[in-house]
């Protein structure tokens, strides 16, 4: 009797576990019936040919576009320098270390600018009153939704020969003949500017939202100016959204490519302008695919350090 | 704390920071004075973008006119419509399998992935897929519009998924339960439960991706095939002419279009909020 009923009491613990078991089984199934097709369009058109073209990185280009399947580290080679015609000797490629410091130098300059500007902005509208907050941060929403053609295109009117700054200036007698403006690196970082400081402005908003000015008070009740309360309280608190937002505007610029080519202009190339130019004109499929690499190697890294700095703003935050 | 403040004369605000609201007013005024600029001379009647010649409707006339703007316009909205579509059924499943559930083995891996198209930049996924269906292309022949729609309906994905998973994780659990204690079947809980809840998320879903679609220049302009411009690739194209205020017309219309959706989108959320 005792047997039995250790038995049955083992078929009944058993049941429900196999149940269990089964149940888990089951909702994997269902999890992964629901996934694969999401995965496998992003397999498929995103990340899946991303590979192809690491291989292509290592591969000849075809004389006519395209790649020969013989392995080659040419087009890495090229990425930074060149083998002289004539005597073979290796040196830097000028030209793509100029485009390459374009790229760096102007989506800093633009991630800055965009910090100097963005940071009061987003404060101005972390601290209107809850009812006009909204339309502020809508105000700031639409320029960021709105296509970045369009924007690229509207600024171009300002600054062009005939545009807007240059006609002013005109009428007001401050210059003699246009300035200009259009075509150089300066264009490009007022487009870059423009376009991407919403990207800026909004995860500084939202970590300026959550501000507790009862410690800004404490500042203040302390004897700080309003300059000490700025570096001392104010910044540290949204170092998050200042992470988030300078990233959030520094990996677009450096892959930027529509706005440097229309304001840029053929001369004042970034790396998504010499990418392109590969795979057209170029007809140099390796190379550019190299340097696409290259490109989303930086960008990686640049995703990896926030990483960092976000999970030690975390464990070292206010809490 | 509101004390009075004897040199400046004005209340002193702990929030107050000198110069922040003037930044903050020219920052605003620099984002909408080239928009309302190009708005503007897109109703200049004479053929100029820099000097005003009165009012006139003629740029609009001429936009709707030009036949290949207009099917430029008519294959941004099929390709953006398809796209939104797959995308956003496609996220919704996803959220619904990232969503509510104990952490699980690959979760990590499956965001990842999902996230892939807003961290990659536009350029290098465009020579990708340039590459990927130049092979495609040789091997079956085909050159239609479901390469750029494949390409679209990707990097939509993790903008429809976005409001999904948000409206999702914020849904209250205690009616799909009862429904379940009323020996509904998973689906018919998710028919008459679930989906009917999680319909703004969905909704926000597609109108962003939808816009996204819209505005995509970079990778599209890499995978079209010939004669398979968009709209923004046809005006990218156009940029080397001289310009004229037509140009300023078919941007105010997407400009409309854009700033319509976006504003539906923004009530949308902040009614769930």
């Amino acid at each position: 009797m005792s047997l039995s009923h250790a038995a049955l009491g083992e078929l009944g613990d058993a049941k429900p576990a196999a149940g269990a078991a089964e149940l888990e089984r089951r909702a994997m199934r269902v999890r992964f019936g629901l996934l694969a097709p999401a995965l496998a369009i992003l397999l498929f058109a995103a990340i899946g040919p991303l590979f192809i073209v690491l291989v292509y990185s290592f591969l000849t280009p075809g004389p006519y576009g395209g790649v020969l399947w013989s392995p080659s580290l040419e087009g890495w080679f090229r990425v930074l320098f060149q083998r002289d015609i004539f005597d073979d000797s290796i040196n830097f490629q000028d030209a793509h270390l100029s485009i390459l410091w374009r790229s760096v130098k102007l989506s800093g300059a633009t991630t800055i600018l965009a910090l100097i500007v963005g940071f009061p902005t987003a404060y101005f509208i972390a601290t209107r009153p809850e009812r006009s907050r909204n339309a502020w941060l809508f105000l700031i929403t639409i320029p960021f939704w709105t296509n970045l053609l369009i924007r690229t295109f509207a600024i171009q009117e300002v600054i062009r020969n005939e545009g807007l700054i240059n006609a002013v200036l005109l009428k007001f007698g401050l210059i003699a003949r246009p300035l200009q403006l259009m075509f150089t690196d300066g264009a490009i970082l007022a487009g870059m500017l423009y376009v991407y400081l919403p990207l800026m402005v909004l995860p500084l908003y939202a970590s300026m939202e959550k501000l507790d000015f009862r410690l800004i008070e404490a500042g203040y009740d302390l004897y700080a100016n309003r300059f000490q309360v700025l570096r001392r309280v104010i910044i540290p608190l949204v170092k998050p959204g200042i992470i988030a937002g300078s990233i959030l505007v520094f990996i677009p610029s450096l892959g930027a490519y529509v706005t440097p080519r229309v304001l840029g202009g053929g001369k004042n190339m970034m790396l998504g302008n010499l990418i392109e130019l590969q795979f057209g004109q170029g007809r140099n499929w390796p190379l550019g695919s190299a340097l696409s690499m290259t490109l989303l190697a930086i960008v990686m890294a640049a995703l990896l350090v926030y990483v960092r700095f976000a999970a030690k703003s975390d464990t070292s935050g206010h809490g | 704390m509101a004390e009075a403040h004897a040199s400046t004369g004005r209340a002193f605000s702990v929030r107050r920071q000198t110069g922040f609201t003037t930044i903050a007013i020219l920052c605003f005024i620099t984002l909408y004075l080239p928009i309302a600029t190009l708005v503007v001379y897109s109703f200049n009647a004479g053929v100029s973008i820099a000097i005003w010649d009165g009012f006139s409707w003629r740029w609009y006339h001429s936009a709707w006119a030009n036949d290949q703007a207009r099917d430029a316009a008519t294959r941004s909205l099929v390709i953006a419509s398809f796209a939104a579509v797959i995308a956003t059924t496609v996220a919704t499943m996803a959220a619904l399998a990232t969503t509510r559930t104990r952490p699980y083995r690959g979760l990590t891996a499956v965001y990842a992935m999902i996230n892939t198209p807003l961290m990659v930049p536009e350029i290098v996924t465009g020579v990708a897929l340039l590459i990927f269906f130049a092979m495609i292309k040789v091997a079956t022949g085909y050159s239609g519009l479901a390469y750029l729609i494949a390409a679209h309906s990707a990097f939509c994905i993790p903008f429809a998924y976005l409001p999904i998973r948000a409206r999702l994780e914020s849904m209250d659990l205690s009616l799909e339960r009862a429904a379940a204690d009323l020996y509904a079947t998973p689906w018919m809980t998710f028919r008459r439960i679930t989906l009917p809840l999680l319909w703004p998320g969905i909704i926000a879903g597609i109108m962003l991706a939808f816009v996204i679609s819209l505005d995509d220049v970079v990778i599209t302009e890499l995978v079209k095939s010939g004669g398979q411009d968009t709209l923004p690739t046809y005006m990218l194209g156009q940029f080397r002419r001289v310009m004229t205020p037509e140009m300023n017309a078919i941007s105010t219309v997407f400009l409309a279009i854009s700033i319509a959706l976006v504003t539906v989108f923004f009530f949308l959320n902040r009614r769930r909020t």
